[in-house]
């Protein structure tokens, strides 16, 4: 049995039959991250903790021990921190940073006998749409046309490249406006945003606290269903986490959805969308009627003002979050000049510490929530917000089970093409994916096709809140009826 | 609402990040280009709506007041610029 090309269902069964050992399995992947730094997508490796949590995982599979995630190779995203292993958010403002403690995802993963190939490329603490604005320069979608580069998508780029090159067998990823789902739909995997408070955040770098939220990103809905119950759980740690008992998504799958309401929000038809993703969504819906669900047309009268408003409220809760970035307790410090004092050592330390974007989003932060325009921006924002989830709470209360729409405006772009763009033109986007965050909705983006250049595309299914097994289920239905078996072939 | 050079310098040292001078003019076309794009907002009737605090309806957890983590000094201060003597060090002040 080749180790390359494996899913984490495929895995786990072979490894608790004792086909090969983990040992062997993380070796293999170990060697295809060494051989992929062109993709950019691991930015710190760590192969002997991999190395001690195989040793360890193979004793618990030899005891018949052996939760589904033991001996699991995984690609952890920069934002999440693991104890005395760099954790910088790909932002040189923590360039040096070891955290002293374990994030509760990592610690649950860890705790299922998972390893930890090493750590992730990503945007400027989760902020960007393409991976460009990391610290480490950006990773690359492995499904790149030749002579050109596209991107992975953002924030989660690294994840979704390490996923879609077969670096490792699933990737944590985060997602507050979009940054698992887009990243998933550019490389042709799948990426789930569970419902809000379904993941704790404890110990992964805030950037938008009531929107965060961490999920799998992975080559199967299987493998989503799988990795997500072993990431979720009630934490004490994060106020936010919700005390509710974690289904077993996996045995959701029936692949069953006869008489189930498929919402069809005619919002989501965007002025100057293409024909292929308007096409790719039809055959969608085709597929889910075929299954039998019933197909509604709805309405989500709110959708257009989604990003003005998610572009007040992260930003705004961004630069509260990243205050806390001044050089005096961890990461860098500027070097002052004689005679600067503390402001100095402030300014200049934040001005070398972040990036052009973070460095946007934060002014941008500040001037939404200060005296006299607070309720101009920001409290106007959090209104239109409460208007979102009502649209999305109407159509749930008229019996939709799941919304199906594009995932993303097109497929992956060429790296650099933006550079030019209009900040807001990069913020578009998370046009289809932006509204899930807002409503506190589970989200999740499957591979459906391939576009006339070979790119993939994805689908998104939106669900009820924490009904993520239902929605996993109508996932899987919609990647056994695409079929979506295309590999992108391999440069690196 | 334009931003000009004048309100961009006061954004800046409010967010206490350094941009200079010449940087400006830029930084408040940026700006201005963003928030122009959140005037969408002004077009919606948002009379009677709350804003939202909380994206779950859920009552703030409480816990005892007891020191859970405590006792960890040495691993607080591992990552500072500057530590001393127990305590992080920073430029003077206070003059």
């Amino acid at each position: 049995m080749s180790l390359q090309g494996l899913t984490i269902t495929l895995a786990r069964d072979a490894l608790r039959k004792r086909e090969f050992t983990a040992t062997e399995l993380t070796k293999t992947y170990i060697d295809a991250v060494d051989k992929a730094d062109a993709l950019g997508a691991f930015v710190h490796k760590t192969p002997e903790i991999a190395l001690e949590q195989s040793a360890a995982a193979d004793l618990r599979l030899a005891a018949g021990d052996a939760p589904d995630l033991c001996g699991i190779p995984l690609g952890i995203k920069d934002l999440f921190c693991t104890k005395a292993v760099p954790s910088q958010a790909a932002s040189r403002i923590l360039s040096g940073f070891l955290p002293q403690y374990e994030s509760t995802v990592t610690t649950k993963l860890f705790g299922a006998g998972a390893v930890m190939l090493g750590k992730l490329n990503m945007d400027e603490f989760a902020m960007g749409s393409s991976n460009e604005t990391s610290c480490y320069g950006n990773a690359v979608n492995p499904w790149s046309l030749a002579g050109e580069k596209r991107t992975p998508g953002g924030s989660s780029g690294g994840s979704a490249s390490a996923v879609a090159a077969d670096l490792c067998l699933g990737a944590t990823g985060t997602d507050t406006g979009g940054s698992i789902r887009q990243p998933a739909a550019f490389t042709g995997i799948v990426g789930i945003k569970p419902t809000y408070g379904r993941v704790s955040r404890f110990g992964v770098v805030a950037f938008a606290s009531s929107l965060d939220q961490a999920g799998p990103m992975t080559k199967t809905v299987r493998d989503a269903a799988i990795f997500l119950r072993a990431m979720a759980g009630h934490d004490a740690q994060d106020s936010t986490s919700a005390p509710l008992s974690v289904p077993d998504f996996e045995a959701a799958l029936t692949g069953d959805i006869r008489g189930k309401k498929i919402g069809i929000p005619r919002e989501y038809r965007m002025d100057g969308m293409s024909d292929e993703i308007e096409a790719l969504w039809q055959s969608g819906i085709a597929m889910m009627a075929d299954a039998g669900a019933e197909i509604v047309d709805i309405s989500l009268p709110h959708t257009k003002y989604a990003l003005p408003a998610y572009y007040v409220i992260a930003p705004a809760e961004a630069s509260s979050n990243l205050a806390r970035y001044d050089g005096v307790r961890y990461g860098h410090r500027a070097k002052l000049a004689a005679g600067d004092g503390i402001t100095e050592m402030y300014e200049k330390t934040r001005a070398e510490g972040f990036g052009a974007e973070v460095q946007r989003r934060i002014m941008i932060g500040t001037y939404v929530l200060s005296a006299g325009f607070y309720d101009a921006y920001y409290n106007r924002a959090r209104r239109v917000r409460a208007l979102i989830k009502r649209d999305f709470d109407l159509a749930f209360e008229a019996g939709i089970d799941a919304i199906l729409t594009p995932a993303t405006p097109s497929s992956a772009f060429e790296l650099g093409s933006m550079a030019s763009a209009d900040p807001v033109e990069m913020y578009l986007n998370d046009v289809f994916t932006v509204t899930v965050n807002l409503a506190g909705l589970p989200g999740i983006s499957v591979p459906v096709g391939l576009d006339a250049q070979g790119l993939p595309l994805g689908l998104q299914l939106i669900g009820r809140p924490w009904a993520e097994a239902d929605l996993l289920n109508h996932a899987y239905v919609l990647e056994q009826a695409a079929g979506f078996v295309a590999k992108p072939t391999k440069w690196w | 609402m334009a931003i000009d050079v004048e309100i961009a310098r006061r954004v800046a040292k409010l967010a206490r990040i350094r941009v200079e001078e010449a940087d400006l003019p830029n930084l408040a076309q940026e700006l201005s280009g963003i928030l122009t794009f959140m005037e969408q907002l002004n077009e919606v009737d948002i009379s009677g709506v709350e804003p939202m605090t909380s994206v779950t309806p859920m009552v703030l957890p409480r816990r005892a007041d007891r020191v859970t983590a405590g006792g960890i000094q040495d691993l607080i201060l591992k990552n500072a610029p500057d530590a001393r003597e127990g305590f992080f060090a920073v430029p003077k002040v206070v003059e």
